[in-house]
């Protein structure tokens, strides 16, 4: 019961703020609901015995990432977001269309997907046995996303860096 | 005692805000917003899934997609802050050329 009003709880303020992310015009706003969202989302993790995600959740993608995203919102000086005309067709279809598909995608999951009730805390997730798995089934994937990261670092350092005033080159022959 | 389902349910409607957000958005850093909030979808999905198999890999993986939205949020801003350099807008509509 507990496990249910706690879940129940953490889903309403995720739902709230991933509408609201929606609904907002201006840029800082989006990013702070979702802020709200990644730490309601920890409280489900948590919920589910994921300890360590979440606090990595909320280490990272509350904090560093969602810093880097505001940084650049007051860096460009990002106004509210002009409003464009929809067209008629996507709303008359895209309505209800989203609407049956969304109810036949919770029709399958509630009632043919085959799983069972977890309980609170189903399978904790401490960082020691993380590590382990992380160093040992996942050795490979965990150095290529070094190596990811190591590229993303320098792309994102030979985009956002200030192009040179163009010279005159010399030329050659 | 909670159904799986109802977490995979609100992963659902994580993501449909996520893509939904995407497609009726125009300013560009609120459309990569969306994605990471997709993103989030399908990790509570990986977590849910870890809980109902009883297999740490879920958990694991999501850290590996912790570190693809990174590299991403990163290398896109960093687009962002080159195009806006260039256009002096964020808006969507108004980047339609490849080139000036």
């Amino acid at each position: 019961m507990l496990h249910l009003t706690l879940f129940l709880i953490f889903g309403a303020i995720c739902v709230a703020g991933a509408v609201n992310l929606l609904v907002q015009r201006h840029p800082i706003n989006s990013a702070l609901s979702l802020v709200v969202v990644m730490g309601s989302l920890a409280g489900e993790y948590l919920l589910l015995g994921a300890e360590f995600v979440a606090a990595i959740q909320v280490i990272i993608y509350a904090g560093a990432i969602m810093v880097l995203f505001v940084f650049v919102i007051m860096l460009l000086n990002a106004g509210e977001e002009e409003r464009a005309g929809g067209s008629r067709v996507a709303l008359l279809l895209g309505v209800p269309g989203m609407t049956i598909g969304s109810l036949l995608m919770a029709w399958v999951l509630l009632e043919r997907s085959g799983t069972q009730s977890v309980m609170m805390g189903a399978l904790p997730g401490p960082p020691k046995i993380i590590g382990w798995l992380l160093f040992h089934d996942f050795l490979l994937p965990f150095e290529v996303t070094s190596v990811l990261v190591l590229i993303a670092i320098m792309g994102a350092v030979v985009l956002a860096s200030h192009p040179e005033p163009s010279q005159p080159r010399k030329k050659v022959d | 005692m909670v159904p799986l389902s109802y977490y995979l349910i609100l992963s659902g409607v994580l993501f449909a805000c996520g893509v939904v957000g995407f497609l009726i958005k125009r300013n560009i850093i609120t459309i990569f917003i969306s994605i990471e909030l997709m993103l989030n979808g399908v990790n509570l999905s990986f977590v849910a899934f870890a809980a109902q198999w009883h297999a740490l890999s879920g958990q694991v993986f999501v850290f590996f997609v912790m570190v693809v939205a990174a590299a991403e949020a990163a290398v896109g801003l960093a687009i962002i802050i080159a195009l806006y350099r260039t256009r002096d807008t964020l808006n969507v509509d108004r980047v339609n050329l490849l080139k000036l």
